[in-house]
């Protein structure tokens, strides 16, 4: 009950708050049965800062991150601390690291960044960390085992021996569809890490696992995919509540494998269409996602926006309140376990859900 | 003299058609080379739409066509002509792929008869191929 009530203030202030029909950001509530343990962080991602030259940046990315920043910070009640969930930068320079950077900075409060493919393959890394610090960590916050995971790693052969220069490396992973890029993986390392970081924690603690790609296999051609996927599911199958919230995917999706509820969240910059929208190529998107309807590209900020998210009990329920459509929720249904879209799950299909 | 060589000549260009016509094939028959021919010269101009699709230099700020359409997803060359309620009008894939050029990508548009439009266009249908015609439909 506290937790509806504290969904409704938060609409009722966002609402009143410079008339803005949508926020850009993920906010994420997390109630559990001692009300004042209840909290909610909030969740940017994908905002792709593209530098021109010189001091020129690709203004349309620009304005999405900027609008995200500044509508976190109007938020009541205050999130506790907010997610940044990768691909800050295009092309992984200094330029737009750095404009990315000073944009997150006017957040109130307590960053956590999630390390994206666009801010990797130049340095691998390097300068990346020196502004945001490890690309692997876990943290707790109020009985909630966070983990936070750089799942955009790839063969070492790739990585190291294929491309004459950094720059060309990160063009071809920049590609989403380039049939040059290679597959995303978490790797044998962070994977020993996280199994050791596992051990400590109860089975009945909630856990929430940030990673940038989708810790499940959608679809190959666009690295909607990570390779050691199961590998990883396995480590978190143990316990009783997981939830894998991912971004890179620019679109809503959810989906239920065993114990574990996966959940993506928007990009500030751009939408992506579904992967079933290639006529050319077969994918795994899972059943239950019913997809969003196709952006409108006249409309500039189109199929991007902000989801709310509860996590009654353990378990993850996110409201998308988007730009230019219509909002939707997606929670965690205990009576069939797994997510649900409250409104279109029961729907029968309509045309206009039709994607092209 | 000289009436002599245009009467030659005259006679070559008419029995030149006549000849070949005798020999090779008539205007609906062709052969297997010729397919093949036009399949390349098709799917070159296809590499050359991949290429512009993926090119900064498409448009003026380094953003690609292919960022927002993966190959060449939802640019939907199967629904057009079509009626755009922002344009106001119908209109075809050309015309809206040079929207696409002036606005995400800042730059100037095409010629719609241009190389580089034919080729655009070439690749986003390519990749929508197998896929039926709804013209109209959004």
């Amino acid at each position: 009950m506290s937790n509806n009530y504290s969904r409704r203030s938060f609409l009722r202030t966002a609402g009143s708050v410079a008339a803005v029909s949508a926020l850009p950001v993920t906010m994420i509530e997390l109630a559990f049965a001692k009300p004042a343990e209840n909290f909610t962080f909030a969740y940017i991602s994908d905002a792709h800062i593209q530098h021109i030259r010189g001091t020129k940046f690709v203004n349309n990315w620009d304005r999405g991150l900027i609008r995200a920043v500044a509508e976190t910070n109007l938020m009541m009640p205050r999130p506790d601390f907010v997610m940044f969930g990768g691909d800050l930068a295009q092309l992984g320079t200094r330029a737009e690291l750095d404009h990315g950077a000073e944009m997150l900075a006017r957040l109130n409060g307590k960053l956590y960044c999630v390390m994206g493919e666009h801010d990797y393959y130049d340095d691998l890394g390097e300068y990346w960390s020196k502004l945001f610090g490890p690309q692997h960590y876990s943290f707790d916050h109020k009985g909630v085992h966070f983990v936070v995971l750089n799942s955009i790693l790839t063969f070492d052969d790739w990585t190291h021996n294929r491309w004459p220069t950094p720059q060309q490396r990160m063009l071809e992973m920049a590609g989403l569809d380039n049939p040059n890029g290679s597959p995303f993986m978490v790797g044998d390392k962070q994977r020993e890490w996280l199994r050791k970081d596992l051990e400590k924690v109860e089975k009945d603690t909630p856990v929430v696992v940030f990673s940038h790609s989708p810790l499940q296999k959608i679809y190959k051609g666009w690295n909607f995919w990570t390779d050691d996927a199961e590998q990883v599911q396995a480590l978190l199958a143990p316990f009783d509540k997981v939830n894998v919230i991912y971004g890179h995917v620019h679109q809503i999706q959810y989906n239920q494998i065993g114990n574990i509820s996966f959940n993506s969240v928007m990009a500030t910059a751009w939408p992506w269409p579904y992967p079933q929208s290639y006529a050319q190529a077969e994918q795994f998107m899972p059943k239950l996602t019913i997809p969003m309807n196709r952006a409108d590209p006249f409309f500039e900020r189109d199929a991007t926006g902000w989801q709310m998210v509860d996590v009654n009990t353990g378990r993850v329920g996110l409201a998308y309140n988007l730009y230019n459509n219509k909002s939707r929720t997606v929670a965690f249904d205990p009576k069939v376990g797994h997510p649900v879209d409250k409104e279109l799950q029961s729907v029968a299909l309509e045309p206009n859900r039709t994607h092209y | 003299m000289k009436r002599t060589i245009i009467r030659s000549a005259l006679a070559a260009v008419v029995a030149l058609p006549l000849a070949i016509g005798a020999t090779t094939s008539r205007a609906d028959e062709f052969t297997k080379q010729d397919a093949e021919r036009w399949q390349a010269q098709f799917m070159q101009v296809v590499q050359k739409g991949r290429e512009l699709w993926t090119d900064p230099k498409l448009g003026k700020n380094g953003v690609v066509c292919a960022q927002c359409h993966p190959n060449a997803a939802n640019s939907h060359p199967e629904t057009y002509p079509k009626f755009q309620k922002q344009i106001g009008k119908v209109v075809t894939l050309p015309e809206m792929i040079n929207w696409c050029i002036r606005n995400p990508l800042e730059g100037v548009p095409l010629e719609v008869d241009s190389p580089e439009m034919t080729a655009l266009v070439a690749y986003a249908t390519y990749e929508r191929r197998g896929v039926k015609l709804e013209p109209g439909k959004h």
